[in-house]
């Protein structure tokens, strides 16, 4: 395409350069020989040995594998529940503040919502810890599931769900057997960024996480302000590596299902 | 039987969400403004009054009398906050600039590349949204610092000498919002420019139209929601922001994000952390409906 112009070109290989140079840098310095993380001294994975020792890190990242797990599974089922009724019951009471609701965690600052959350459980004599942060996290993850769900749902041909509907299918049926394959893939993905925002959650997960429920991302920000070491680099590093295998996972089966469906489809026009 | 399934199907896929929004979401910011309005005790929890249902009705409005703007007053009297709520619009204000200066260029450029190869272009921008937002601010460090990797490159190369301050200073905060925020410019604006007819753009150019005219009269003007969609995603979270300042800007450096978890978790200081965090919301209220309003003209066109 003649379109594609050299400006064009520069402008969005600069842009990624910008994106991803950071992280490059931090994966890099991951494996530095020395303590510094702006001298390069050498290859060493001694940083990533002495992560696995750290027991404090180790308690962190299980809790927070814990609290991503349960709070993306539930965020995922409210928020395409909230992604359904959004786009098929056009009309109900309190539909304005039900939208509302929906839209404005998704920009509403992160200390605004953490302490809230956190007045609310002080509120009701609800003991910070484990439960809080996981219910925290479902709050404002499912917002996010619901777009992305929503989006896939609007470009759904709602026919198809008619023709079950009119063939006596009940509307639990139509939903577990029509259209919940149809929307699975932007579940899943909504699910995958449920995932994500959990995992990386420091500024709700502080605010509403009590004893014994550290989670990573708050042990990695106490070392931080101490201090920038090769040791969070390498944490850093391996959760990175974590969602790039979860995202390559997700992509290859999204592709895989997308060129099955299109082999159904044809296949159904075709007659068989 | 159907037609109780179904009643009972839809009531609930609506009721369930709605009720988790409202108990979750809603109902804390009125807790919150409570709290703003109560005085500060050494307890647990560190305010008074406290509502108890045993108190009953009169209890209750025995309560509401001690109610106090005390913490309000407070807010206006100490010029700490006010220079911070202002002081964080305009970093958030002058970041969202600089990331709309940068992301359109990149959206503008990934809407004009071979069709075959946006998928990947897309997939590209996303990736970094699904690294942790801290360890993206933590890799800025070791880039900025007065020894970091930036100045040794700049070192090097002969165009300083003397090593830039960056980190404690307000450009730092701007380079770790424009980063952090850069994917969330690009998207809305890249699905504005997508979707727009090339031939609009060719006409204009067959009629003698230069091409940065027909840039601002056609290609801006048609790109408008997504400025619109990209600035409020970024303006409204930066204003609050707290990760950014904390690790890459100074001690003077003042944003409210900032100074709210201050004063809850240094000062222990509930009420006026509940009116920091009550004015920041009314402060927002205006861009988060717009950006609402846009949200719900986007979903009707696409319904």
């Amino acid at each position: 395409m003649s379109n594609w112009s050299r400006f064009n070109i520069v402008s969005v290989v600069l842009g990624f350069a910008f994106l991803y140079l950071p992280i490059v840098l931090l994966v890099v310095f991951s494996f530095n020989e020395s303590k510094l993380v702006t001298v390069w001294a050498g290859f060493s994975t001694k940083w990533y040995v002495a992560l696995f020792n750290n027991q404090g890190l180790m308690d962190a990242a299980w809790v927070t594998i814990r609290v991503a797990l349960l709070s993306a599974t539930i965020a995922t089922i409210l928020g395409t529940m909230a992604a359904l009724a959004l786009t098929r019951y056009t009309r109900f009471r309190g539909r304005l503040l039900f939208s509302g609701m929906v839209y404005a965690p998704l920009v509403m600052p992160e200390v605004i919502t953490g302490l809230s959350l956190l007045l609310l459980f002080v509120a009701i004599g609800f003991d910070r810890g484990f439960v809080t942060v996981t219910l925290a996290h479902i709050t404002f993850s499912m917002c996010f599931v619901t777009v992305v769900v929503q989006s896939r749902l609007l470009s759904f041909d709602r026919s198809i769900e008619e023709a079950a509907l009119d063939l006596g299918a009940t509307p639990v049926r139509t939903f577990l057997e029509v259209t919940l394959p149809v929307i699975l893939p932007a579940v899943l993905s909504g699910w995958m960024l449920a995932l994500t925002l959990s995992l990386d959650d420091l500024v709700i997960s502080s605010f509403t996480s009590g004893p014994g429920a550290t989670t990573l991302p708050m042990k990695i920000y106490s070392q931080v302000r101490l201090g920038v070491t090769p040791e969070i680099n390498a944490a850093c590093t391996l959760l990175i590596g974590l969602v790039a295998i979860g995202v390559v996972i997700a992509s290859i089966m999204t592709k895989r299902r997308e060129v099955q469906r299109q082999r159904d489809e044809q296949a159904a026009f075709a007659g068989r | 039987m159907n037609k109780l399934g179904s009643a009972i199907f839809s009531r609930l896929v609506i009721i369930l969400p709605y009720a988790w929004l409202l108990f979750f979401f809603l109902v804390p910011f009125f807790i919150v403004f409570r709290i703003s309005l109560s005085t500060t005790a050494i307890a647990q929890p560190p305010y008074e009054p406290v509502f108890a249902l045993a108190d009953g009705l009169s209890g209750f409005f025995g309560k509401v009398g001690q109610f106090s703007f005390a913490n309000y007053i407070w807010l206006t009297e100490d010029a700490l906050y006010l220079n911070a709520y202002l002081s964080s619009i305009w970093i958030a204000g002058v970041s969202t600039f600089i990331t709309l200066l940068i992301g359109y260029p990149i959206a503008y450029g990934m809407a004009q590349a071979p069709r075959t190869l946006r998928p990947t272009l897309l997939m590209l921008v996303i990736l970094p949204f699904w690294t942790s937002f801290l360890i993206r601010v933590y890799a800025w460090i070791a880039i900025l610092k007065p020894e970091g990797l930036l100045n040794q490159f700049l070192l090097s190369i002969g165009v300083i000498d003397q090593p830039l301050i960056i980190i404690g200073t307000n450009w730092a905060i701007y380079i770790g919002i424009v980063y952090s925020y850069l994917p969330f410019m690009i998207l809305p604006l890249y699905s504005a420019l997508e979707k727009m007819d090339n031939s609009l753009i060719e006409a204009a150019k067959d009629l003698g139209c230069p091409p940065i005219s027909a840039f601002w009269k056609i290609t801006f003007p048609l790109s408008l929601p997504g400025v619109v969609a990209g600035c409020m995603l970024v303006f409204i979270p930066a204003v609050g922001e707290f990760v950014i300042p904390d690790l890459l800007g100074g001690s003077q450096t003042l944003m409210i994000g900032k100074t709210l978890w201050n004063e809850f978790n240094a000062n222990r200081d509930w009420p006026v952390s509940a009116a920091v965090a009550t004015i920041l919301l009314l402060i927002l209220v205006v861009p988060i409906v717009f950006f609402q309003n846009a949200q719900a003209k986007a979903e009707e066109q696409g319904r």
